[in-house]
Order: C-alpha cells, then structure tokens, then sequence
C-alpha cells in the first residue's frame, strides 16, 4: 500500500510555526500533566492516584480478550433469529436417488435432514444416505472454484473456452455427449434440451451405477414400454422377491420399506401379516427380514423365476415356457401366490431382461398389475442405458467422440465402461466435469465447472411421472460452485439465472396442470412449502406379450448355467450404496445391518466354504483371500457370512475409491470392474470365472459386533411365529418369576428403590422389532442430531465406537438346544433378528446409583440424563449397565488432528454441520443417548409459548423420525390419549393400598432384562416372523 | 505385664544383647550404602522413570492409549487397584491385629511389613485416580468439599465414594500407626548421630525423650491405634469388593465378595510381606530376628487364608448353578471355559492348589520354597482380580456386546511404574529407617520369665 501522503494539522498553530508550539511539540507531552509539575508541589495523592490508573491500566491490558470472529448481525436476516431453527422442504438428490426431505437450518446452516412427511413416497422415511448428506456439504475436499487441468481459473475463462470449444467441434460436426446418471429434473433436462438444440451432434447418454435397466428393458419387451413401475408392498400379502433388496438399496428402498413395514404391523385386533420368501445368495437386509429365506446361487435365480412362471401358468392355464428349477420354499411361495392373486407381489434384482420379462409374465398372470404394480405412475430413479453407456465406451476408446460432458458422475469409477472411458478421455477434444470434487472422473478431464451440493441449489425432481418434489437452497453457496443446469444454459448461450428460468418452467409446464389456484406466486409458494406437487401420472396399456415369456425363458435355459466354481453376487450396501457418498464418514462408520462392519468391503463367504478354505472369523479376525474374477485378482478380506449360499460370493460395489477424498481412499476394493454384461444390461452376478484363494495373510475387519447369536437367551430376544400369535397374544413371550416367602412373583415386586413421581410429563418409547428392518437410518440420524464423534477404523476395531443408538443383529444359533459353546454358532442359513439398542432410560438405573459424582441422574420426566461437565470418566456407569449403551470418549477426538476422519470437528468447514443445541464432549467424559433431550425441551417452550401442554407427535426425536418402518414410538405416558400410551394399552389400575399403578396391557410388549428390574423406559415388542411352524427353516 | 511361658523357643536367636538389636538394625541406616542396595534402589528408579513415561503418555493423551472398550470399562486398572491394596493388608494385620492378640513374633517383622501397607497403598490410590478420564477434576471432585458450583455434591450411594473413604482413612490410621512405632527408634539413631543427621533424626523423634511417662503414653496409643485399625483391615477390602457387589453384572452381584475379598487380601499380603521379607533378611542378614519361626507362622497364614479363598471360590460356582438364574451360570461357565479360561485356571492353581504345599512342613519352613509359593500366591491372586473384573464384564447380559480385552503397553506400564514407585519408597525406607522395631524387640530379647542379663 501506498504511505499517505496527506499530513494533518494538529491546530492552525501548526500550520503557522508558531515558536510557542514549536517548543512546546518537542516535549512528549505539550500540555501541562500535574504529574510532571516542575514546581515540585506534585504530592503523596497524585502519586497514589497515578500509580493506582498505571497498575489498573496495565492489568487491565494484560487480560485483553482473545479476539472472536463473531459479528452482530447489522442487519438482521429476517428469517433467521439466533437459535431458532428454520425448516425447508427440499429434496435430496444423489445420483437416480432422491427422497423429499425438510432440512433443520440453524443461523443458516443446514445440520440436519428430515423426511418430509408430505410426501406419499418416502412418506417421512430416510435411510442412512440422506441423513448423512448434509456432512457432504461441507466435505473439505469439494472443490473451491472452476479448475483447467487441476489448476484454478475463473467462471469467465471457463465458460469463453469450453464455448468456443464446443462451437470448434459442432462447426466441424463432431460428436459430443453429455454423460449423466439419471436425471430426475425435468428443469434441468430442459436446460440439457438447449444445449442439445445449440449443439445438435450433442447425446445424452444416462447410466446408473447400479443398473435397472433390464426391468425397462423388459417393460418394452413385455408391454412395449420401456419404464419402471412403481411398486406397492402394502397391499401384498404374499412377497416374493428373487435377489431384490427391495428393503436396502433396489430403486426405492424407503418407499418399499414404509410399504412394507405396513404389512408387518400386528397387534390385538390385527393378527394378519404378509408373508415374504426372499431367493438371494448374499444374506441381504431384505433376506434377513423374510419369512422363508432360500439361499439359491445366482445362476439358479433365472431358473427359479423361470419355475415360478411355470408353477402360475400352471394354475392360471397359461402356456408354459422351457425350462426352470425350482429350490426350496418355491413350491410353497406359488401356491400362495396364486392364492394371492391381485394381493401379491413377485419382484427380482437381476438386470437380466429376459429374467424381468418372466417376472412381469407371473405377475400379469397373477393379477398384480393395476393392485401391486402401477405402470400408471412409473419411477425415474433409474432411466439408466446399459447399451448407450457401452456404446459410449466403445466410442471414446475408438476416438470418435470429441467433446464430453460429465454431469454430476464419475463413470470411470463406478461404470463398467471406466477403463474404456478413461482411455478415450485422452483422445477428446473438449472433456469437462462437473463433479463437486477432484474424483476418478474430474481429475482426468480438462474442465471441472463443479455443481452445487443440492442443500444449495434450486431445482426440481420429479420421482414419478407427475410427482414432483421441489429443491430450495438452505445456504447460500459455500464456495465459488455454480449450478450444472445453469452452466448448460451459459454453454448454449443462454444467460439466465436458473431460479428465473425453473420458475418460468413451472410456469409453462405445470401450472396449467392443476386447478388449485390461478395464480401461480400462491402455486408456487405452497409447492416450496410442501416441497411436493402431485399432478398425476398417465394411464398406460398392461397387455403382456407372452409370445415375449417364451424366447426370454429360452434365454434364460441357455445362459443360467450352475457351474463348478464359485459364483460372486456383486451388491451396493445400504450404508455407503454405489460409493458416490464415499467421503463421508458416518456412512464408513456406519455398521453394516447385517455384517456389523464397518470402513470395508469384503468377500462374504458361506459358513461352509469357509471352513473348506480354512478361514475364520473371530473377533473381526480373518484373512485376506485372492479374489480372481475373469482373469483379474484382487486381495481382498473375507468376511464368513452365516446365510450365503454355499459356492457364491458376495461383494459390495462402492469401494476402492482412489480420489474421493481423505476419508475414503483405499478403503477397501473396487468391485465395478466385475460388472458383466448379459443380454444387453450390466449383470451384477459373475456366474464363471469366479474363484477365490486363501493367503494365510491376517487381516481384521473393524465389526461392532463380533457375536452372532442371543444365546437363545429370552430375557434378550422374545420372538414367536403368526401361527402361534394367532392363538396367543402372548406367544413367545417370556415372564421371569422369583421365588418370595413362598410365592413365585414378577420382578418388579420386589424392589429396594422408592420409584419416581413424574408429575409433568413420561417420557417413553416403543421399539417394534417386528417392523424394524435393521436399515439403521436411525443411526445415522443420531449421530447427526448428536454430534456423536467418527473414531475412524482403528478404534472400531478397537471396539470403541461411539453409536448411542446401535442396532442389534443376532442369528438363529446351529444348535439352539445345544450346550452353551455350540449357541455361539450361527446357523448355516439363519433366521435373523434386528434389535435397536439404545440407553433404556431405567426407571431403576445401575448406572445412576454408581457414579461417584452424581454426574448421570434421573429427570422428573423419567429420563436417564448425564452431565458431561460434571463426569470424571470412572465408568463404574458403563461397566454396570446391562444393555452397554454408554459411550466413553477415549480420546479428545475434536481439533485433534490424529482424527481426521471425525470431518464434523476438525476443520472449520466441517464443524459447521454440529447441532449447536448439543454439547460436543470433551475427552474423558461418558455419553450416551439422551433420548434428544434438546427436542424434548424446544418442544416443551414451544407450547409453554403458547400456553398449552405439547401435543402428541409434536415432540419427535432423531432416531424415531428417520425411521422408514415406523418402528420406534416416543410420547408421553402420562397423556392417555399418546400413540405410545394406545400401542402399550396402558392402564390406570388402583391397587389395594389405593396407589395407582400403570400396566401395560400389550401383550407383546416387554423389557430387555425384565428379571434384573431397571424398569426401563424403553418397551420391545415381540418378532413375529409368518411361519406355519416355530422350527421351519 | 505379658507372661510368656520359659517353654517356648525363644523368638530372637543367636544369643543377640540389646546393644546387639541397636547395633545390628542401626548399621543398616548409618552405613553407607552397600553396592546391593545401589543396584536395586537404581533399578527401581529406572522402572519407575520408564513407568512414568506410561503414565504420561494417559494422561496426555487419554484413557484411550490403554487396551479398554465399550464393553470392559476397567480391566488392568482396578485389578491393579484391588490388588495393591489386598497386599496392603498384611501390615496392619500384623501389627494391629496381631498386638490385640499379644502375638509376640510379631515383632520382628511389624516394621517392614507397615511400611509395605503405606506403600501399597499409594501404589493402590494411583489407579483410581489415573484411571479417570478427568483425573485433573475427579481428583478433588470426588471429595465432599464444600464448593460453589451451586448444591453439588457427591453421591453416597456410590460405591467409588465408599472406597475413597475406606482407603483414605485407612491409609491414615496406618501411615500414623507406623510412624508412632518409628518414634523411639528414631531417638535411638539420634542419640547415636551427630551433625546433620542428628538434626534430622531429632526433628523425626518427635523431642522423646524415653522417660517412662512417654513410654507409657506411647503403649497406650499404640493399643488404641491398634483398636482402631483392626476394623479397618476388615473394612476397606470389604468396601472395595462392594465396588463389585452392589453392581448389577452377573459374576459382580455377589454377596459371598465381602469375606472373600478381606481373605484374599490376608492371603496376598502376607506372600508379600514375605516376598520381602525373605529379601530384606537376605541382604541385611537378620537371620537371627526373623526367623524360620517367622515364616512357619506365616505360611500357616497363607495356608489358612489360601484354603477360605479356594472355599469361597466354590462356594460361588454352587451358587450361580443352584440360583437358576442364566445369566449367573453362564458367567461362571464362561470363566472357565470361555476365552479366558487361561486366566481362571491361573488363578486356581496360583490361589487353591499352590498354598496346600504348606501342610508338608518341609517345605512350609524351605526359604527357597516360600519365596516361589509367595510370588506365585500374588500372581494367583493378580488374575483372580482380572477374572472377576475382565470375565465378567466382557461377556455379560448382551451378547451383541460381548468383545474381548486385550492389554497395551501402556497398561503394562502403568502397573510398571507402581512397582517403580513401591520399590522405590521401599528400598529408600530399608536404607533410612529402621527395618525391625528395636525398641520392640529388645524387649523379647530374653523371654519375659528370664532374668534380664
């Protein structure tokens, strides 16, 4: 900088030189001070009084304060008060996934999102992957800005190149392609449609990671339409699902799981459920929560379909097609099915076309379309093109593409046409990216013009033909980003903001399509509010083509082949799904449902395999194996899975990141390469060529849970079958009885401890293990709301993570009436029981009467709390509580750079995603579940507010609201008229002393541990699984 | 005065004088230091320096850098903890109980075997206090000090709360008792010092002046101390096994702990105090004062102590299977033949088989014999703390929690740096104090029906 040259006068003596001032300036101080008083008549007072403002003035300096970066707002933002939170319906989108969600905003931050309610989709539901979205937002490794060749340059330069560029390649006619995942914004393939008709040698070629493009496919085949249908799982009685994991990750999981879990609610006057048989080699979280579960190796399932399709046809008098094999439990699932027929339901996972089309002939023959099946309303979350993405390939690699765009997708990691795109990349002319990181794709291309995160864009998705779910930014763009859409319009020489451009789309598009209101600002407001419009899809033609069913099952005699080897069923999991969220750490800590592991990918292997190929798993210890597929081998952990099919091989996709970030590079292995091709579709089952080594290489693969089974313990797990329920309520139960002064009596009548008042509210909860699928949304969510630490891998293995709400996995035992050792096995294809386990809030907690501090008490509202500013860390809390919920910060894992997986609080960007109603714990201090308590108390003064008692359902807390299945019930059981206090069927009885007692009247509810009397807040309800006999396989 | 029959077999041997007591315990502390001592104080002062990097390292970095879990919240820890301060129980044993009950052998060996409560002790108190997540907090916290954080105060139904009473008040009543003995002992080295060490000595002696009035004054507190300290030795090991016995873990919930835990204490100091022992009489070669006698005694001790443990120890398998509660069986199943089994089978070797040798007098009066038994004895009884806490945390209502321990370094250095610590204090105490009570056994010189020469 410049020295300013301007001089300022002390006074006009100054200017005019005045000898007086002249001599005066020369001195340090010109004025007259009394202290330096020449007469020396200065006395003892003045001294004191300069002596008392020097040390005053000193001290007073020394303890300056630090300098914060906290600015008052001038101006305040007009929506946003200081913590108060704002709410905004939105919609997460990733890729073809995308659920309506509301996004808790705090000083305008995002930290949290919720389902939205409003939409008749997810219906409130989100899985692990939306809830753990909003820490993508502030990933530190998104890109900051425009990149040329990895370096920084401005939007400028960038739109004047790739335009002149694009200009250059279509002037001379050369191809350029737009390559995306699929698309749910009709905006924004409006946008694309511009850019197309400025540059007409432009396609658009869609893909998924995770393909259903053989169940378009088939539609065309079977109905002359190629689209998916969208699904209803609530009016099914009979399910019957062939390696779809319809509950996990197949196209809409959290749709089909509310669907679903409908169909799985029992109780009193309801003692009706569905019945699900579920075909699949990997034990998947659908697998582990059907009635009758057959292990089947991939190349049986095409002949399986193909026997289910025979079996209907059978009874429906349809002709039949060649061959088909049926396995176990399919001869029994035809039989209900057609029983069934119209209240059925038969889906499959493979892309195969030819198996789909079988699959639609079944379901034709069954009546299911129209009741189970809508083609009315098809869905949009996979519009991938298997053949146009392979054409792609070929393109690149042969050099005859000159100008490609990826759109928000990184197909040379998570397509099976990677290394042919990656070594056409080389040969294009123009390559751009706009990828929000430097990925497999991005850093191979030339421009990266990065998009925002979708929690700061505008935009639109519609889900289904004629549902739409509407995105409203919740921050203002974080870094120098700037919307694709927008970036299409700039390319094709449009310059308008797209806010101005998707208004006017609605305007023109949907408008007109409804009848509510006339003006649009008023159509347009509600749709931001509700964040859903509903329009409605077309009517379409159902007639199924059979002529079709006889050349696909010809197709399928011919490539289901069960050779000698081994089979692999490659599969994306619920937690990090195709990998595109892979930098983030709660989905890589998350512990898989069914495996319990976490930060890997692995080889499941059947029990039985396992112990041919000498492996073990114990304690997360187990060894590395070679892994050949086709020729290519990779080193990879094995991981003994009780459930697999003996000869298959499951393998998640989603791993092996190479530059996704910090958090998830090298974790784990790349299974995208193994992807196959059958009948023109990704095929996500290897069914030759597969074999696999032992190395005799250790390897520990970081699980939360290294026991399999309960033990046949029922204090632990009550569970029955319909069969018995239908007769008893109380099937399965189990009701601990100790002996006193001759009598056998119910724990809870014999008690040191007072009891408690709670005169204000009850705080309770209900967990149904019977709809609970195990998904684990409510995992992630906590960790959201709570701030909850990631501890990385190593302290996994450690057996120290930190989940405060964890899920349970247990295993039907080899042995269930064997000694005490042979209970420790699984069995080889076990029935599976999913319980979330949180802190059980006791009434009569062992961990309050041990802590020597009194850092962990009882609410007067029947909450189990702790104070974290007053806990020493002696964890006589942790060892004497029965569930082991209680949580101990081992390490400082905040600003602590030996965690840098824990992204939410070690850098400034990440830390913006805490809840900053939560306190982050420090090291040495014990945690746990505080059942939301910072819910519960804005819910409490928002009434108080308004001078009324807090309504039913206004309170919800973290786990329960993201819960897709409706498991888990909170409320109050001191208000009669609460969903918790009508499920429990809670009485008021007067005992003979005139105390009244509360007593739950539901048969099937009960305590963990009932016997030990903890008296805990928290009821289970029994499982109840719809066999016709307790020990059925 | 005390009648001792002119039948017993004299306590000292050797034919030692008074003048001799003076001169042969005297020696110790006015020579030089003699090369033994210098190596092994050294050696103890090289673990502890090596110990306390351990140390260091928890608590800069955490309680994380030790091998504990979500599931087993204390292992090394309180096992170290319990079983410092079972071995500090002997001392006051000997000294208080064994004076209420006019057991003159005691004599010889009180001295030593107190110091070796006191620094048990302080070896015991470091694990509650490091094994916090916040030490700099629940060091003071734990206490009932009046303070200004509002109405906060301590919960005294804990159990933690129970013990730092329990251990702090005998930790004073023993540290007082012991000094009291010290008192004329120091006089005496006064008397013969000059210089410095006869500042020192004198400021130590407390001004006695061994007139008979003192004399007196000082039996009748030493018997009141004694009065107060015997229920102590009852009471702190029966507190710290409510640290288990209130809990709700199966393996935890047992009220047989009480007198198991105050027998193992006995049995576990004593093998210390004769580890020690056997030591100290080698090196300072005071065959003459303790003496094959002794040992018998004490090995009687163990044998008795050893033979209630092992009953206790069945006692409480017949109670989990005759309980009928599973989960009960199941922990006691899963000590010995669970994962841990090795640490079970230790244990009952070390604590009910090994003792038993005693019933062949041979061996009960080899020195070479005790020695091993003694260390084994502490071994034995280091794992029947591990297995009470670690086997019965790592598997208990949940199975979905069940998960191993497995040590680190630093808690193997941490354990390190308390026998760093006990060593030290102890050699520095071998070499400065009086390690045999001379005022005391210059009166079971003669027997008492003797004329005195």
């Amino acid at each position: 900088m410049k020295e300013n040259q301007k001089t300022y006068w002390k006074g006009i003596e100054q200017l005019t030189n005045d000898s007086e001032f002249v001599k005066k300036n020369s001195s340090e101080f010109p004025e007259y001070l009394p202290v330096s008083n020449e007469e020396g008549n200065s006395n003892r007072r003045d001294f004191l009084k300069l002596m008392g403002f020097g040390i005053a003035a000193a001290s007073l300096a020394a303890c300056e304060a630090p300098v914060r970066k906290a600015i008052p707002y001038l101006n305040k933002p007009v929506d946003v008060d200081p913590s108060v939170p704002n709410y905004y319906a939105s919609t997460y989108v990733n890729g073809g996934d995308a659920v309506s969600v509301v996004v808790k905003t705090r000083e305008g931050r995002p930290i949290k999102v919720e389902g939205n309610k409003y939409s008749t989709i997810a219906q409130g539901g989100t899985n692990a992957q939306v809830e753990a979205s909003v820490l993508s937002l502030y990933d530190k490794e998104r890109l900051t800005g425009p990149t040329k060749g990895g370096a920084d340059i401005d939007w400028e330069t960038l739109d004047k190149e790739v335009t002149a560029k694009l200009g250059a390649i279509a002037a001379k006619g050369g191809q350029i392609r737009i390559v995306s995942q699929s698309v749910l914004s009709p905006t924004t393939k409006k946008a694309i449609g511009e850019f197309i008709s400025k540059y007409p040698t432009t396609q658009h070629v869609t893909y998924d990671a995770v393909s259903a493009y053989g169940i378009s496919e088939a539609n065309r085949m079977s109905f002359g339409e190629a689209m998916i249908p969208s699904y209803d799982f609530s009016k099914a009685h009979t399910i019957v699902s062939v390696g779809a994991d319809f509950l996990g990750t197949w196209i809409s999981p959290i749709e089909f799981t509310k669907q679903y879990s409908k169909t799985r609610k029992i109780n009193d006057h309801h003692k009706e459920m569905s019945r699900h048989f579920q075909f699949e080699s990997n034990l998947s979280l659908t697998g582990s929560n059907a009635d009758y579960r057959t292990p089947i190796k991939p190349s049986q399932a095409g002949p399986l379909v193909a026997a289910i399709y025979n079996g209907i046809a059978a009874k429906a008098g349809q002709a039949k097609v060649s061959g088909g094999a049926s396995v176990d439990h399919a001869n029994k699932a035809i039989n209900e099915l057609w029983a069934n027929r119209g209240k059925s339901l038969v889906v499959s996972g493979s892309n195969d076309p030819a198996v789909q089309v079988l699959v639609n002939g079944i379901n034709t023959m069954l009546g299911n379309y129209g009741t189970t099946i809508n083609t009315d309303a098809p869905i949009y979350y996979r519009q991938g093109d298997d053949q146009a993405m392979n054409n792609l390939g070929k393109e690149m690699n042969a050099g005859t593409v000159a100008g490609v765009i990826f759109f928000n997708c990184n197909p040379v990691y998570d397509s099976a046409e990677g290394s042919a795109i990656a070594a056409g990349l080389s040969k294009a002319e123009l390559t751009v990216s706009t990828s929000d990181r430097m990925d497999e794709t991005a850093s191979a291309v030339e421009y990266v013009a990065p998009d925002h995160h979708y929690l700061e864009q505008w935009n639109d998705a519609e889900l289904r033909e004629g549902h739409f779910s509407l995105i409203q930014p919740t921050i203002s763009p974080l870094f120098k980003t700037r919307q694709s859409p927008e970036s299409f319009l700039k390319w094709a020489g449009q310059d308008v903001e797209y806010y101005t451009y998707l208004q006017n789309n609605w305007k023109d598009s949907y408008f007109g399509r409804q009848t509510d209101t006339s003006n649009f600002q008023t159509f347009w407001d509600k749709a931001l509010f509700d964040g859903v419009v509903e329009l409605g899809g077309s009517s379409k033609s159902v007639a199924y083509n059979y002529s079709a069913a006889a050349s696909a099952a010809t197709l399928v005699a011919q490539n289901y082949k069960a050779g000698t080897g081994f089979q692999l069923a490659l599969y994306d999991k619920i937690g990090l799904g195709n990998g595109s969220q892979a930098n983030n750490p709660w989905l890589q800590e998350m512990s898989d449902p069914v495996t319990k592991a976490t930060w890997d990918n692995y080889v499941t292997i059947s029990i039985k395999d396992a112990n041919d190929l000498g492996i073990t798993l114990v304690e997360g210890e187990t060894q590395l194996v070679n892994l050949t597929v086709n020729g290519t081998t990779v080193k990879v952990p094995a991981l003994v899975q009780p459930g697999q099919a003996i000869g298959t091989l499951g393998l998640a996709v989603g791993y092996g990141r190479t530059k996704a970030g910090k958090v998830a590079n090298e974790v784990g292995v790349d299974a995208y390469p193994f992807i196959t091709r059958l009948n023109g579709a990704n095929i996500m089952d290897v069914m030759a060529g597969v074999n696999v080594t032992a190395t005799g290489e250790g390897y520990k693969i970081a699980q939360t849970q290294t026991h399999q089974t309960y033990m046949g313990r029922e204090n632990v797990i009550q569970e029955s079958v319909l069969s018995e329920y239908k007769h008893d309520s109380g099937a399965g139960r189990w009701h601990p009885k100790i002996y006193k002064e001759g009598k056998y009596v119910k724990p809870s009548k014999i008690t040191l401890w007072s009891g408690h008042e709670y005169n204000n509210h009850h705080w309770a909860m209900t967990i149904d293990m019977n709809s609970c699928t195990g998904c684990s949304a409510c995992t992630v969510a906590c960790q959201a709301e709570n701030n909850i630490p990631v501890v990385g891998k190593q302290e996994v293995l450690n057996r120290r993570d930190m989940a405060w709400i964890r899920i349970d996995r247990y295993y039907s035992a080899a042995n269930p009436a064997g000694d005490k050792k042979e209970l420790e096995n699984a069995a080889e294809n076990p029935e599976v029981t999913f319980q979330p386990m949180l802190c059980q809030h006791c009434n009569n907690a062992p961990c309050e009467t041990v802590c020597p501090v009194a850092a962990t008490t009882h609410s007067t509202e029947g909450l189990n709390q702790m104070t974290y500013n007053r806990c020493i860390g002696t964890r006589y809390c942790a060892n004497n509580c029965p569930y082991k919920v209680r949580r101990f910060n081992w390490f400082k894992y905040h600003d602590n750079t030996q965690f840098p997986d824990n992204m939410a609080m070690n850098n400034d960007l990440g830390k913006m995603v805490l809840n900053p109603d939560v306190t982050v714990r420090a090291r040495g201090v014990m945690e746990k579940c505080s059942m939301c308590v910072q819910r519960i108390q804005a819910g409490k003064l928002a009434a108080k507010r308004e001078g009324r008692r807090p309504v039913d359902g206004e309170i919800s807390i973290a786990c329960a609201s993201a819960c897709p299945s409706d498991a888990i019930t909170f409320g109050d059981l001191n208000d009669p008229n609460s969903k918790i206090s009508k499920t429990l069927q809670i009485e008021e009885k007067k005992d003979g002393e005139g105390a009244t007692e509360r007593v739950v009247n539901e048969a099937r509810a009960y305590h963990v541990l009932e016997e030990i009397n903890v008296s805990p807040n928290i009821w289970y309800m029994t499982k109840i699984r719809n066999k016709d006999k307790q020990t059925e396989a | 005065m005390q009648v001792t029959s002119s039948v017993r077999k004299p306590l000292i041997t050797g034919g030692k004088t008074v003048h001799d007591v003076t001169e042969d315990i005297c020696r110790q502390v006015e020579a030089k230091p003699s090369k033994l001592w210098l190596m092994a104080f050294g050696i103890s002062v090289v673990t502890l320096a090596i110990g306390f990097l351990a140390v260091a390292a928890t608590l800069w970095e955490g309680i994380g850098m030790w091998g504990l879990n979500k599931t087993v919240g204390w292992a090394w820890d309180i096992t170290n903890f319990v079983w410092w301060v079972g071995i500090g129980h002997a001392g006051t044993l000997i000294s208080a109980v064994l004076l209420l009950f006019r057991q003159k052998w005691r004599m010889a060996i009180n001295r030593a075997s107190e110091a070796m409560t006191i620094f048990a002790v302080i070896c015991a108190a470091m694990f509650p206090v490091l094994h916090m997540g916040r030490p700099w907090l629940g060091a003071y916290w734990a206490l009932p000090l009046p303070n200004t954080f509002g109405s906060l105060w301590v919960n005294f139904n804990s159990p933690l709360l129970w013990d730092v009473f329990a251990i702090s008040t005998y930790f004073s009543v023993s540290l007082v008792f012991w000094y009291l003995g010290l008192v004329p002992d120091f006089a005496t080295i006064r008397d013969r010092a000059s210089g410095m060490r006869k500042k020192i000595y004198g400021a130590l002696s407390l001004g006695w002046d061994g007139a008979a009035k003192t004399w007196s004054r000082y039996e009748s507190v030493s018997l009141i101390l004694a009065g107060l300290a015997t229920p102590l030795v009852l009471s702190v090991h029966t507190i710290v096994s409510f640290d288990f016995a209130t809990s709700v873990i199966p393996g935890w919930h047992t009220t047989i702990f009480p007198p198991y835990f105050v027998a193992g204490a006995i049995f576990s100091g004593f093998a210390m105090v004769l580890t020690l022992m056997i030591v100290t009489r080698q090196v300072f070669k005071l065959h003459d004062y303790i003496t094959i006698e002794h040992i018998e005694m004490m090995n009687i001790v163990i044998t008795v102590t050893g033979s209630i443990v092992g009953i206790a120890y069945i006692t409480e398998f017949f109670i989990a299977w005759y309980s009928g509660v599973p989960a009960e069986q199941y922990a006691f199943f899963n000590r010995m033949f669970g994962p841990y089994w090795w640490a079970y089978w230790s244990m009952m070797t070390c604590n009910v088989i090994s003792p038993q040798l005693f019933w062949s007098k041979k061996i009960r009066t080899s020195i070479s014999a005790t020695f091993i038994i003694s260390i084994i004895v502490n071994i034995g009884m280091w794992f029947e703390r591990f297995v009470i806490i670690v086997t019965s945390l790592h598997r208990d209502y949940l199975p979905s929690s069940w998960a191993m321990f497995y040590p680190t370094i630093y808690d193997m250095g941490v354990y390190l740096f308390t026998f760093g610590l006990f060593f030290t204090l102890f050699f520095l105490f071998a070499k400065f104090f009086p390690v045999i009570n001379m005022a005391e056994v210059k009166s079971i010189v003669k027997s008492s029906s003797e004329k005195t020469a």
